[in-house]
């Protein structure tokens, strides 16, 4: 069994966001990158499904070399090759489009990614990268099982969740609690350094959503207090002042 | 060449968060000069689908395949793309949702579109096809062009207000092909807390931390969110910890929400909570530590402990 695994480069969730080049750009001046927190639950299902299974994984990321570190964590955690597809990774068609071209050429049985990237928060790719493969797409996922080649899913849906079955090959959106988050050990480190990490160029040139420019929001207003020991004012302030209940 | 706008349905009724999206996409249909038609799949009376027209929709398309009675988006995609051939629709117009991300994507796929997820404001077509959404998890924003021969704009809650009118849509139906591949995901079981407000759709919010100590104290949490017609929500050790659902999580990595009132109880606002809540309109802490980070990003606070402090409220509620 094959399984690719697309990750994200994303600036760490604490990160204050800010931009610089007439807010046309992220300012990266200190900001430490992670692999997107979803692609972390995917990536530590799939080397879970390796351990049980024997299938090979392959870790894949459309981004510039500075993604480096983050794909050679990846490996370090247990994917056995990677794939960098060298481009900036702007616009979710675009990705899916860098994806697709390369399960055109190896067929993967699961195709695994984060629900959505933390930076854009679309929540597109899987679903792209399915129509394009012309094979269903599922998320977010919360329990991937395998019965043979059959699929066992549990998805988050709008006050609750169902249960889906379907067969392979399939790409998924995951989310927590699918797996345990795994940190690299030193032995992972260390074989991670020779593990292959092919860099590819990217097909197709189409943008067909472009960033004109950033902002950041306008600040609230002071917080105004009021004593616990006269909460009740609190609930006229809402009816009366803010107008919201 | 109409505007095109998904309306999604919740046990036979258009769900609130597709009212907006058929204002929204009235609103767009008006710049481009052109009408504005909604599509709709799945059961429900042709007199519920006739009300897409107080909100601005002139036509109301209605897929009523039997098959399309479960929300299933690979299918609803199918559909959605060739009512957009009939009508010529280049742009196309949603609101975000566990059922329509799942369908947007498959669309988007198919139509080869450009779009954007998380807007929050009518487009601006001065200079080609621009749109302001929200980024990096409600800590900024981007204004997206989009390039492509068909535009797919998948609105925030909150992105706009209907304004009613008494117009009513007519309702076709519509019969598109469906292909067995749509079905190739069989739903096994559903499970889903009836009867409670959607989280997503909801314009008030109460939600609680870990100050509540367990999940045997929610009581408090949710006779106040009982009391004022609210959905719950919770920061994220409450739901790893499972003293609350999945669905409940709100934060950068659960649900983003936008509701007109966001109550925090017991909740310190780390920065990852905050990403998912900050685009609320009017944000309120309870917390018993007066340092706590969260009253920085309030509109109104008050330092007590939240077993004293809600049940009072309740009652100022009741007594509205
Ligand atoms: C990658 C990553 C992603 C994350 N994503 C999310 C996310 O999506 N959502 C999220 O919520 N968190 C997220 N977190 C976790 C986040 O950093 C915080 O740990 C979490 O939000 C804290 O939850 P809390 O405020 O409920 O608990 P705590 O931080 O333990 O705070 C409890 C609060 O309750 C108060 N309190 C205690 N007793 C009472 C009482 N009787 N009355 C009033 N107040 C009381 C305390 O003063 C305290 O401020 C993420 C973390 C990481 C690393």
């Amino acid at each position: 069994m094959k399984i690719l695994v697309c990750v994200t480069s994303v600036p760490d969730t604490t990160t204050k966001i800010t931009f610089t080049d007439n807010n046309t750009k992220l300012n990266k001046a200190g900001v430490t990158f992670i692999t997107g927190p979803y692609d972390d639950y995917a990536l530590a299902r799939a080397v879970e499904l390796k351990e049980k299974t024997g299938a090979s994984v392959t870790v894949l990321n459309v981004g510039e070399a500075d993604a480096e570190p983050v794909i050679r964590k990846c490996l370090a955690i247990g994917a056995d090759d990677a794939i960098r597809v060298n481009a900036e990774p702007t616009d979710a068609y675009f990705v899916a489009e860098q994806i697709a071209a390369i399960a055109k050429e190896t067929t993967y049985d699961l195709i695994l990614m984060g629900r959505e990237s933390i930076d854009y928060n679309g929540g597109q790719v899987h679903g792209i990268v399915g129509e394009m493969l012309g094979i269903p797409s599922i998320s977010p996922v919360m329990v991937l099982d395998l019965d043979g080649d059959t699929a066992q899913i549990t998805r988050e849906i709008e006050g609750g969740k169902e249960e889906l079955a379907a067969k392979l090959p399939l790409v998924l959106g995951c989310q927590e609690p699918i797996a345990e988050w795994k940190i690299p050990n030193m032995r992972g480190i260390m074989t991670a350094r020779t593990k292959p990490l092919n860099v590819v160029e990217p097909v197709g040139t189409d943008k067909l959503t472009t960033v004109a420019s950033y902002e950041l929001p306008a600040p609230r207003g002071a917080v105004k207090m009021i004593k616990a020991e006269e909460a009740e004012t609190l609930i006229q302030l809402l009816h009366t002042e803010a107008k919201v209940i | 060449m109409s505007v095109l706008i998904f309306a999604e349905l919740d046990e036979g009724k258009l769900k609130k968060s597709s009212q907006e999206a058929i204002f929204y996409g009235a609103k767009v249909a008006d710049m481009l000069g052109t009408s504005a038609t909604a599509i709709v799949a799945g059961a429900a009376d042709d007199s519920e689908l006739a009300t897409a027209g107080r909100y601005g929709a002139t036509k109301v398309l209605h897929a009523s395949d039997s098959k399309l009675n479960e929300p299933n988006g690979m299918a609803y995609a199918t559909v959605v793309a060739a009512a957009a051939q009939q009508e010529g629709s280049k742009v196309i117009v949603l609101a975000k949702s566990s059922l329509a991300d799942a369908m947007t994507a498959r669309l988007a796929g198919k139509l080869k579109a450009g779009l954007a997820a998380n807007v929050i404001e009518l487009p601006d077509l001065s200079n080609g096809f621009r749109v302001k959404s929200s980024i990096y998890t409600g800590k900024a924003f981007a204004y997206n062009d989009l390039k492509a021969d068909v535009k797919i704009v998948a609105i925030r809650k909150n992105t706009v207000t209907p304004e009613e009118t008494e117009a009513t849509a007519p309702v076709e139906k519509f019969a598109p092909a469906l292909n067995d591949g749509d079905f190739a995901i069989s739903v096994k079981s559903t499970e889903k807390s009836s009867g409670d407000i959607l989280l997503p759709e909801a314009d008030l919010v109460v939600s609680a931390g870990r100050g509540l100590k367990g999940p045997e104290n929610w009581g408090p949490v949710e006779d106040l969110a009982k009391a004022l017609h609210a959905a719950t929500a919770c920061s994220k050790p409450v739901s790893d910890l499972d003293w609350r659902p999945h669905s409940e999580h709100v934060g950068q990595t659960g649900l983003k929400i936008s509701p007109n009132l966001y109550i925090a109880c017991g909740i310190s606002g780390a920065i990852q909570h905050l990403a998912g809540v900050n685009s609320s309109k009017v944000i309120v802490v309870i917390n018993k530590d007066p340092d706590a980070p969260f009253f920085k990003s309030a509109d109104y606070g008050i330092v007590g402990d939240v077993f004293d402090v809600l049940p009072r409220l309740t009652k100022a509620v009741q007594a509205l």
